[in-house]
């Protein structure tokens, strides 16, 4: 397997996408590291770009590589390897590449500047979403047959996570304001998986008195260690699931 | 050698194969004719694991090939439309063949050789021409000397001399006694190396033959003529049927 993912790293380093994704967040987290005064201050205003940028560069990164290396995927499906075996060398290349990418670019300027356990979180929390979302983004490539449609469906899955998701929530929590929805609350960050990464950085920075009487619920339930452990879990299943699933359809398809 | 039972496979509404039966042994070199679409790359396809029939069964020596993988190892497969990575050098395509086929000792590169393609090793994928890609594609096929050989179109885009090294060699591992599986239109070429032809139709196997039976039943030599005679007899027939439900 490690064989097979070495050509689909050689393949993506040869690609500039990936370089000037690297470049990109370096220069976007080193700026901000400049201009803050309070190395604190930079890490949230970063976490807030890591939140939007991250998911959705994994996800069209992830999407067009599939389709670009279909030929591969084919050629390789005729040699005596499995399709699991072909699926997963695949997964493992984008997903290392860039978590690298990410770790480069974010990871250097945070251990120059701010390496302290909010730092280590956001590092872990930007790590765990680009498995997350090259996942989701293989799940949804491996079901859509045209290039056009794949890219389509990553895209509307990224809209739904980063921006429709917290519409709803809210349209939720406005809708039965007059019912306690502490639970419920806690149960819907974990339909998303941005959710959770924002919610695991906050609680490390102390702030999460700002968010309120649900800041305070998260801090009771999550600031306790198996809290935080209750949310690595459920970022891993998110990466896990859909690979899984993508993996059954790709088991099945037509090629 | 490979048997395959009772394949059925539909895509949405088109039925691609239709209850085929066949049973294909070493030594025997099988010409798979039939107008386009009849299924005939569906049926490779199959048999290489590439698409899944709805129902039926394939075996190879005996073992089912949804048991595993391993049993590709034996096959060399040529598609009809060779596509590779596009931002691969040729060279870099066959080393990593190789590597990823364990570097297996036994490599039969004449093709290769024969083709000139360690001449042009640099050419990146990309801007291969047609023709070219299917010499890749045939020097890929024979390179680990399998059992089986499975050829779609293998003559298609080649140029006259290219053409006549590839039939040399397809005569040469068939007389090694090699199960090769082999497609085309042009019926000349099948002419010299085939044994047995199978005729499919509209996903049905319409007859599968060998080459001397169906020149005793046509009285033709030649397989064009011979074919063109069944296709004929075979209308008419049709033809008939369709006559009397008009009346």
């Amino acid at each position: 397997m490690l064989k097979i993912s070495k050509y689909v790293l050689y393949d993506i380093i040869r690609n500039r996408v990936m370089i000037a994704y690297t470049l990109f967040l370096f220069v976007v987290s080193m700026s901000l590291f400049q201009m803050e005064e309070n190395s604190a201050k930079a890490v949230l205003s970063l976490l807030n770009i890591v939140l939007i940028v991250v998911p959705l560069i994994s996800m069209i990164f992830s999407t067009i590589h599939w389709y670009n290396s279909y030929e591969f995927i084919e050629l390789m499906l005729t040699q005596p390897i499995s399709r699991k075996k072909v699926l997963l060398s695949e997964y493992s290349g984008v997903s290392a590449s860039l978590v690298t990418a990410f770790l480069i670019g974010v990871g250097v300027p945070v251990l120059i500047y701010n390496f302290n356990e909010t730092g280590m979180a956001l590092l872990l929390v930007g790590s765990l979403l680009s498995l997350i979302f090259a996942s989701i983004a293989f799940l949804a490539s491996v079901n859509s047959k045209d290039k056009a449609r794949g890219i389509g469906v990553a895209l509307l899955l990224w809209f739904y996570f980063a921006l429709i998701f917290d519409g709803l929530v809210l349209l939720i929590l406005f809708a039965f304001s007059d019912y306690p929805l502490e639970k419920i609350t806690l149960l819907l960050s974990s339909l998303n998986p941005i959710d959770l990464g924002r919610i695991y950085i906050m609680l490390h920075m102390d702030i999460s008195a700002l968010m309120g009487y649900t800041g305070a619920m998260y801090k009771d339930f999550f600031g306790s260690s198996t809290g935080l452990l209750y949310t690595l879990v459920i970022m891993l299943l998110w990466m896990i699931i859909p690979l899984l699933l993508a993996l059954r359809s790709f088991k099945k398809k037509d090629l | 050698m490979i048997r395959i039972q009772n394949i059925h496979k539909r895509f949405r509404k088109l039925v691609a194969l239709d209850m085929i039966n066949a049973e294909f042994n070493k030594g025997q070199v099988i010409s798979l004719i039939g107008p386009n679409g009849s299924g005939k790359t569906t049926l490779i396809k199959s048999i290489l694991g590439l698409v899944e029939p709805d129902s039926g069964s394939i075996s190879f020596d005996g073992v089912a090939i949804t048991e595993g993988v391993e049993y590709r190892r034996n096959i060399g497969y040529m598609p009809q439309i060779g596509r590779y990575p596009d931002n691969m050098k040729i060279g870099q395509l066959f080393s990593m063949i190789k590597n990823i086929r364990n570097n297996e000792k036994e490599v039969d590169e004449e093709l290769y050789y024969k083709f000139k393609l360690d001449t042009i090793l640099e050419k990146s994928m990309r801007s291969l021409s047609g023709g070219t890609r299917q010499k890749v594609s045939a020097s890929l096929a024979f390179l680990f000397n399998p059992d089986v050989l499975i050829l779609d179109e293998p003559t298609a885009g080649l140029d006259p001399l290219s053409s006549e090294i590839l039939k040399e060699k397809i005569i040469a591992e068939k007389q090694k006694g090699k199960l090769i599986l082999i497609t085309s239109h042009v019926l000349t070429d099948l002419e010299e190396i085939t044994t047995d032809v199978m005729y499919l139709h509209e996903g049905k196997v319409l007859f599968t033959k060998s080459l001397a039976e169906l020149q005793a039943e046509t009285g033709e030599e030649k397989l064009s003529k011979a074919i063109a005679w069944l296709m004929k007899h075979g209308l008419q027939k049709k033809e008939v049927a369709y006559l009397k439900i008009a009346k």
